[in-house]
Order: C-alpha cells, then structure tokens, then sequence
C-alpha cells in the first residue's frame, strides 16, 4: 500500500490549537497522538502568592467557553478550605448559572462546532444558509443561555459575579422571574434539537469505555457528587488524585490521564448520560427514550446526542429554578482567611473539572492543582482514533482526513483548558 | 478603504478563546457580518480557508513562544490591517502574570517533564513584535465595541473607542461609588472604559482588565487608597489581567 501522509495543520471548530499524528505501515496504525502545541500558561504556577477572593477570577481565563466551570470547581474548593458552607439561595442561584452554561456550551458545540461535520458542511455559516431555521434555533437558545449569565454574572465570558462563598451581589428575583418566557421556548426548542438530532447520521464506532463522572443519587450531578467510575467504586471528591493520574508526555503542552491501574478514561456527557441516566431530569430522560438514545451509548460521535439531553435538561432545571428563586440571607457566606487544604470537582460541559487548593493563614494560594476534563480525555482520543484509523486508510486522502477530525471535534475538546489544536499528520511507513 | 467584501482573517495566539467567543457571541449579527466580509480564515468557526492576503487580521492572545513569535511575523504580513483582540494581545494578559516570576520555577511546578516545552521567558503583547494598527482591549473584548470597530473599518471610518476610565461608565449606568461608598479597592479611576461598569454594578471593585486609561493618574490613585487597603493587596490589584501593561506593572512598583 502506498506511502500516505493526512496532514491536517490546524484543526478546525474544536477550541485551542493541536495536531494529530498517525503513523501507519500497509494498515496497521502504529502510532497515533493528539499533539497539543497550544502554549503552556503557568495557571497552577502563578496563582501561588494569589489571596483566595482572585482565584475565581484568574481560574476563569484558563477559557472563555466554560468560565463557570472554573469559578465553580475553584470556588468549592477553597470553600473547603476555609470551612465555608455557602447557602441553599446561593447553590440553587449557582445551579442556574452552570445550567445557563452547559446550555450555552453545549449549543455552541451541536449546532457550530459538530452539526456541519454531520451534513457534511464546512461550518454552521453554510449550515445556516441550507437549514437557517436550524441554525437561527441554535442561536436563539445559545443567547438565552448566555442572558441568564449575563444577568446572575454580569457577562458570560469571565462572569465577575460569583465569588467564594456566593456572589458579591443578589441579582433582582424579579429579573429571574422575566427569564420565564425565554426559558420556556429554550425547553421546547432543547426537545426539537433532540428530534433534529436523532435524526443526523452519525458515523459507527463502538467503544468499551470507562465512564468517570460526579454522582448524586437526587439530582444529575452538576455542582458536587461522589466520583463514580464504570470499572470501579466510588471515591469521594477529595480522593480524586489517588485513583486519577496525571503524566507527561513530549508531544503535549497539556497533562494526560490515567487510572492507577492505567486505563484511560472518558468524562464529559457520554460519561454522566451512561452513570447518571436516571437522575436525568424526566422530560429529558424521555426525549431520550422516544428518539430510541438509552444507556449503554459507547459511540463517541453520539455525544451529540448526550449533549441534546442535557440541554433538554438544562433548560427544564433553569426554568424550575427561574420560577420560584429567591435571594436569602447574605448573597455570600462570610469567611475568615486560615490555613487549609480543600479539593472539589464538578462537572464543566465537557465533564469532570477537578481543583485543589492549599492556603496558608492568610489565604494565600501556596499549591494549586488543576485538572481539566478535556485534558483528562486526550489519552482516551488516541485511543479512539487508533481504533478508527483502520476504517478511514482506504479512503480517499481528504475524506479520511475529515473522519478524523470529526472524531476529535465529537469529543468537542477545549484545547485552551487542557494547557492551562488539530494537525493531522499521517505518515505511511 | 476596503474591498467591496473586505476579507477578514481571525487568529488565536496564547489566550482562553473568550475574545473569539465574544465574535460568536454576536450571533445574528454575526451572519449579518458573515454576509458583509468574506472570513478567510476563522479556525474556532470554520474548517474553510482562503489563502491570504487579507483585509483586516483580528488577533487574540499573547506571544509566548518562539513558534508565536514566527506566527504573529505572517499575520503582519498578510494583512492590509491587523487589531489586537483583547487584553491579552494588547498587554500580554492573564499569562503574563508568570512574568513577575522566573517562568523555569513556575513550568516546573506545573510540568513533571518541563524540558519537553518551548516558550518565551516572557509573555509578550503583539505589539512587541509587529506593528499593531487597533487595540482593542478587554478580558473578554465588548463584542458590541468589536462590531462597532469592524462596521467603522468596513466603511473606511476611524474607530471610535472610549478614551475615558470606568468612573464615568459607572455614573452613566448610575451605580454608587464603591471606592467611596463601600471603601472597596476599585481601580476603575485609572481603568479604560469599555465593559460597561459591570465589577460596580455587582457591588465589588474593578480589577481593571479594560488596561490602564492612558490619561490615568496612577501616583495619584496610588495616594488617594493608602491606607484603604494593605500594600500587598494594592501589589496585587494591579498585578493582575492587565498587569503586564507598563502603567499598572509600574504601579504595582511604586506601592
């Protein structure tokens, strides 16, 4: 078989900047890496010396699409820390704000960033002008998310609202109460995404994975949870880094992961639509089950489809929320600087978003311990595109290129989070 | 100015993407503008790329390593008009914050292998490099100053970019004062306008990641909050986003 190399320089519609090599000999792949050269920026190195009330603030520029994330998975870690319990007005308010994003992130990445792989156009610019009521639905929904950040967080990249122990301020119940309308339409038109959805044609891969995601017997967990593992027992938050490694490899700016064992895992909606399907909330559990998506799921391209749910979710939990909130007591505990140590993950859209904090007696940061959900895939990627390589090398040079940019862009990475993008180089030996 | 459909080119360099996302956060508009200007080369957006040259280059993020440094040299020279998107191209940005350390300690703290990567001992706004055209700052961008700047240059206008602080978009959207009121650490009195007010309105000080307002008086802002707060915490109000831009690191000096 002749000599073929895929060279993809940058790839497209994933967030940040990587490369992906393939080395194949006649058709077996002998080497496969996702090679991350978005720069390194030093977040866990420069927020030592930081007094705690910045780290939310700074964690968030580690990315502009999953901000909350950050302040969230930060926040209750250093809460920990100091021995703070924020109040029920303040995590229902923080539900609704990460509610708010997953909707935003999620619609970002179906309707802009994977949808054109699916119909097989080159962006959702040339989606819009085949399907406009598509796209324009797409948009609407991702505005409505990103009003409801701009409402509780002041704006949606880099909300300056939230903060340890609550939010600097109460936004005004009654502007809450205004989203109702918006909210409503969003919910119906989560459930038409899921139909359109459904219906895409999704490429077949089927992979045995092991699913990492936060767990809650009352509620698909968003905001805190034990660690639940397909292949092994639950941990709890704080004993994440005993089961769950981090290494360095050359080819990556960004950290990989491993069990202790050695395995590679997965986060993200794939994971908690397998772990969590029941805690889904009920319209989005049977959205599911009308369009025939129900546990086990183990194609990588039908994350799509977990990310429908959890937007049908998503808006069903906002508007729950958006009804009946109301702001009680002080919108942010109080807290009193003292040396400590506190670990917390939640779940960020594209999955477990893990942080760890050491203070000493003034509140200043002396360790910082991040690890990202997409960082924490990149290993489980390479993997996957081993096993598709084989299916893709008879294919015309360009096809077999898409196919495996697709694949990666399914995993809908975040390539800036995972250095605190996509080449495909395909040489034929 | 421009070509009848000007072609527009948007990079990202060292940065968290937010600028970017503030683009498509412009959502109607954006298609809008997708209408108006043929976009070249938008990689968050699209896998389609025309060849340079280009029109108009929107650059987000710092340089910060030596393939940057290469990088950002083609960026000038393909395009007719290059603009600095956000905070970290015009200052250096959230990165930027390991230039007041040594970045060999810091990438060994994060990296068990730090020999297998190649970066600058500093972050460094584009400017550093290349000649910038427009600034637009931010941490994120406005995105409706961004489309305002871009429907300016498509119609062969200059752009118009508030050149006061934040103190009189605090007064404009009626909040109370915070440094007054609630002796809250604001820099807004030395902060370029352009968020909107948002950290008062929300009842906290500004942490000025708009960059310092060039008619700013830092010594005397730095007189009128002794006593406010402690020096160590006036160091790091200053050392923060925009901590790298040359009035706020040397404020962070002269505490």
């Amino acid at each position: 078989m002749a000599q073929r190399t895929i060279h993809v320089d940058a790839l497209a519609r994933v967030e940040g900047e990587g490369a992906l090599y393939l080395k194949v000999q006649d058709d077996k792949v002998l080497e496969v890496r996702v090679d991350i050269y978005e720069p390194p920026r030093f977040f866990e190195g420069f927020l030592r010396g930081r007094r705690y009330e910045e780290v939310p603030d700074l964690t968030a520029r580690i990315c502009g699409i999953c901000p909350v994330a950050y302040q969230m998975s930060s926040a209750r870690a250093l809460e920990k820390a100091l021995g703070v319990t924020p109040s029920p007005a303040v995590r229902s308010l923080r539900h609704l704000l990460y509610c708010a994003e997953w909707i935003e992130s999620h619609v970002l990445h179906m309707y802009l960033l994977q949808a054109p792989d699916l119909t097989g156009h080159e962006s959702a610019l040339e989606l819009a002008q085949d399907v406009p009521e598509a796209v324009q639905r797409g948009l609407r929904m991702k505005r409505i998310g990103n009003t409801i950040l701009t409402l509780l967080g002041g704006r949606s990249v880099h909300p300056v609202n939230p903060t340890v122990g609550g939010f600097y301020r109460w936004p005004d119940p009654q502007a809450i109460r205004a989203l109702v309308p918006d909210l409503e339409w969003g919910l119906e038109a989560a459930l038409e995404t899921m139909r359109w959805a459904a219906g895409l044609d999704f490429p077949d891969l089927e992979v045995d994975y092991e699913f990492v995601a936060l767990h809650r017997e009352d509620e698909y967990a968003i905001l805190n949870g034990t660690i639940r593992s397909s292949r092994a027992g639950d941990l709890a938050e704080e004993d994440f880094e005993k089961r769950y490694l981090e290494y360095h490899v050359p080819h990556s700016n960004a950290l990989h992961s491993r069990t202790v064992e050695g395995r590679h895992y997965i986060v993200g909606p794939l994971a908690r639509f397998n772990l969590n399907f029941a805690q889904l909330h009920p319209l989005a559990r049977q959205a599911a089950e009308a369009a025939g998506i129900v546990p086990p799921v183990r194609n990588p391209y039908k994350a799509l489809l977990a990310r429908a749910a959890e937007t049908i979710h998503a808006y069903a939990v906002a508007l729950e929320i958006a009804r009946v909130w109301m702001p009680r007591g002080p919108s942010r505990a109080a807290v009193t600087p003292r040396s400590g140590e506190g670990a917390a993950a939640t779940e960020a859209p594209r999955g477990l978003l893990y942080h760890r904090y050491r203070l000493d007696a003034g509140g200043l940061v002396e360790e910082a311990r991040i690890v990202p959900p997409t960082a924490q895939n990149l290993a489980r990627m390479e993997d996957d595109l081993r096993l598709l390589a084989p299916h893709v090398l008879t294919l015309p040079l360009e096809e077999a290129t898409l196919r495996c940019e697709h694949l990666v862009r399914a995993y809908d990475p975040c390539i800036s989070c995972a250095t605190h993008f996509l080449t495909l180089h395909v040489e034929r030996v | 100015m421009m070509a009848a459909k000007p072609k527009i080119a948007v990079y990202k360099f060292s940065s968290c993407d937010g600028c970017q996302l503030a683009l498509l956060n412009l959502e109607e508009e954006l298609l809008t503008l997708a209408g108006r200007v043929e976009i070249a080369y938008f990689l968050e957006a699209t896998r389609r790329v025309m060849p340079g040259p280009y029109d108009l280059a929107l650059v987000e993020g710092a340089v910060t390593t030596p393939e940057e440094v290469r990088r950002i040299q083609e960026v000038r020279e393909q395009a007719q008009v290059v603009v600095a998107l956000g905070t970290c191209a015009c200052a250096g940005g959230v990165q930027a914050l390991r230039n007041f350390a040594d970045a060999d300690a810091l990438a060994a703290q994060v990296y068990p292998h730090p020999e297998y990567l190649d970066y600058l001992a500093k972050a460094t706004p584009m400017a550093e490099h290349i000649a910038v055209d427009y600034e637009v700052w931010g941490c994120p961008v406005n995105g409706a100053q961004v489309a305002q700047v871009l429907a300016a240059l498509l119609l062969g206008k200059q752009p118009i970019l508030p050149d006061y602080s934040v103190c009189l978009e605090c007064k404009r959207r009626g909040n109370a004062c915070v440094l007054v009121a609630e002796g809250a650490l604001c820099l807004g009195p030395v902060t370029r306008a352009g968020c909107g007010a948002i950290c008062p309105a929300y009842g906290r000080g500004c942490y000025g990641c708009f960059g310092p307002w060039p008619a700013g008086q830092p010594q005397a802002y730095l007189q009128a909050v002794r006593g406010l707060a402690a020096p160590d915490e006036v160091r790091r109000a200053f050392r923060h986003i925009a901590g790298n831009a040359p009035a706020f690191a040397q404020a962070a000096e002269e505490v």
